[in-house]
């Protein structure tokens, strides 16, 4: 079965002065994906999404996007994709029901026509629809956005970092809205500076600093660690980091969480390693091997630079 | 670590009919990174403001670095210090600049300051940066500093809000061993945060709904307790009961 590719971007590059924002920027979304574009603040996240979704050039390369040149075909482009950018674009002093009604009308459809897209996000704040949007929590205000970018049916949906800022139960809710759209073939293109919600979607671009360090399903980036990784507990966190790096067999040693993520030089270490830790005040130390995680992967490939 | 720096006790907090703070009742010790976790509108910002002095409680015992929070909020402003993701620094003063004014602020002497702000600069590795408007400063390097900031005049308790919000995560993690430092030095560390992994780095964590505290313990505790993997599992149980 071939799937249809719905973005294709080949070889991208944008500047705002001296500063590269995106870099030789290449991939493909194929239809009914959720693809992630997983970095941190200034990564270039926003600036690519504008270009796709038409509201910016790019200076060098070129992206189809649903068939079409984004820079030919912005006009019919732009009735097919549904654009939810960080700042939530909501009338603050329009109610609920105006703000959706407004969006469908720009785009030639009514509310009635599409419900059944929005029925199950739109339900969740129906009961405030007489309230003006800048009254809402940030948890429906961002279920109000995705609505109103919802309402013209569009073949692809463009988050830009819908659930920063948001509480975790609204984002586990929001995560699980999305993967019912996927029933009705809506293709989405989300980003988020979390790591943890790159397990969300089906493909995931890591990018800092304009570059895509890797693209690929979330299981097969964490897969791509190359070292072996041990978890290192102790009561005394910080004396445990800056022991660790004083252990002339340590790699790296990363704070996470409740541990800390150490590699080794050649992947093993020997049993002075507690004496060690002890000798600098370490006591009650814990090592077991553990998984990379995204995060993990995430920091090598940064290194790597 | 049995020295309480804050120890609250039934605060309670209304705004008109609205109960913001329920009854909350917790205590937090010198030198420990403790985790204020709730959703949005649980009364967090509503319980940070009173502990920083900025509003007074309703009724309940409110006592922080040693200060009455009914009675002597100017003493508590003193004694803390704060750093939120949303705004830290002054973009269109230099890095020094910036120093000197919370310096000032905050009652210091302006040969501490002078000592405090090179010693500042050489551990962070700053001194190139010393002259820099802070609008100049990568994300990163500009959220650090905001954290030097903030315990330049060796408070008890420093409270962070959000603090590694869009950084990336070599970053992050500096920015949390600057925490371990800190906390190691006897500074209480209070932190809020929206995102569940950064809670596994605190020694305890409250988590709030509705008003209440409905758990305290240490991110294993929880996890035991709740038969969770994950504290953003606790976190979801405790914030939407019933659907889960």
């Amino acid at each position: 079965m071939t799937t249809k590719t719905i973005i294709s971007a080949d070889r991208l590059s944008k500047s705002f002065g001296a500063v590269k924002a995106l870099q030789d920027i290449s991939f493909e979304v194929a239809e009914g994906e959720i693809f992630g574009f997983i970095g941190p603040d200034g990564a270039g996240k926003t600036t690519l999404f504008r270009i796709i979704t038409t509201l910016m050039l790019p200076d060098e390369g070129k992206v189809t996007v649903l068939g079409l040149d984004c820079v030919k075909g912005f006009r019919e482009l732009r009735k097919n994709i549904g654009y939810m950018p960080g700042r939530f674009s909501l009338y603050m002093d329009l109610t609920v029901e105006e703000n959706l009604n407004f969006y469908a009308t720009v785009f030639g459809t009514t509310v009635k026509e599409n419900y059944d897209l929005i029925a199950d996000i739109y339900s969740h704040i129906e009961p405030f629809r007489k309230r003006p949007a800048g009254k809402l929590s940030g948890g429906m205000k961002q279920k109000l956005a995705l609505s109103c970018a919802l309402i013209h049916k569009p073949a692809l949906l463009v988050l830009d970092e819908p659930t920063t800022g948001v509480d975790a139960v609204s984002r586990a809710e929001f995560w699980e809205m999305l993967k019912k759209l996927r029933k009705h073939n809506i293709t989405i293109l989300v980003s988020t500076p979390y790591m943890d919600e790159a397990m969300q979607c089906d493909r995931v671009a890591l990018i800092q600093e304009g570059k895509i360090l890797s693209v690929d399903q979330p299981g097969k980036i964490t897969a791509g660690f190359s070292r072996k990784l041990f978890s290192i507990k102790a009561p005394e966190k910080y004396q445990l980091i800056t022991a660790l790096r004083e252990f002339p067999l340590v790699n790296t040693a990363y704070p996470f969480g409740d541990s800390v993520h150490v590699t080794f030089r050649d992947d093993v270490y020997d049993d002075s390693l507690i004496g060690f830790l002890e000798a600098k005040g370490v006591s009650g130390v814990i090592i077991a091997e553990t998984r990379a995680g995204i995060e993990d992967r995430f920091l090598e490939l940064m290194e790597k630079k | 670590m049995n020295e309480k720096v804050i120890s609250v006790h039934n605060l309670v907090k209304k705004f008109g009919s609205f109960v913001a703070n329920d009854h909350l009742s917790f205590d937090v010790y010198k030198g420990e990174i403790f985790g204020f976790l709730g959703a949005n509108g649980a009364g967090k910002t509503t319980a940070i403001r009173i502990l920083s002095g900025l509003s007074r409680p309703t009724s309940g015992e409110v006592i922080v670095a040693g200060y009455d929070a009914h009675k002597q909020p100017e003493q508590i402003k003193k004694n803390i210090g704060y750093m939120c993701q949303k705004f830290s620094l002054y973009e269109d003063l230099t890095v020094k600049e910036n120093i000197m004014l919370y310096g000032g602020i905050y009652g210091m002497k302006k040969q501490l300051i002078r000592d405090r702000t090179k010693n500042l600069l050489e551990r962070l590795r700053f001194e190139e940066y010393g002259d820099r408007l802070i609008a100049s400063l990568p994300l990163g390097l500009k959220q650090k500093l905001a954290f030097s900031v903030a315990v330049l005049h060796e408070p008890k308790i420093v409270f962070l809000d959000e603090p590694t919000g869009g950084v990336d995560p070599i970053t992050r993690r500096q920015f949390w061993e600057m925490i371990y430092e800190t906390a190691a030095r006897g500074i209480t560390v209070f932190v809020t945060t929206h995102y569940m992994d950064e809670a596994e780095y605190c020694d305890r964590v409250s988590i709030m709904n509705e008003g209440k505290i409905e758990a305290l313990d240490t991110p294993a505790g929880l996890k035991q307790k709740y038969q969770a993997g994950s504290i953003e599992e606790v976190f979801i149980r405790i914030a939407r009961p019933g659907k889960n």
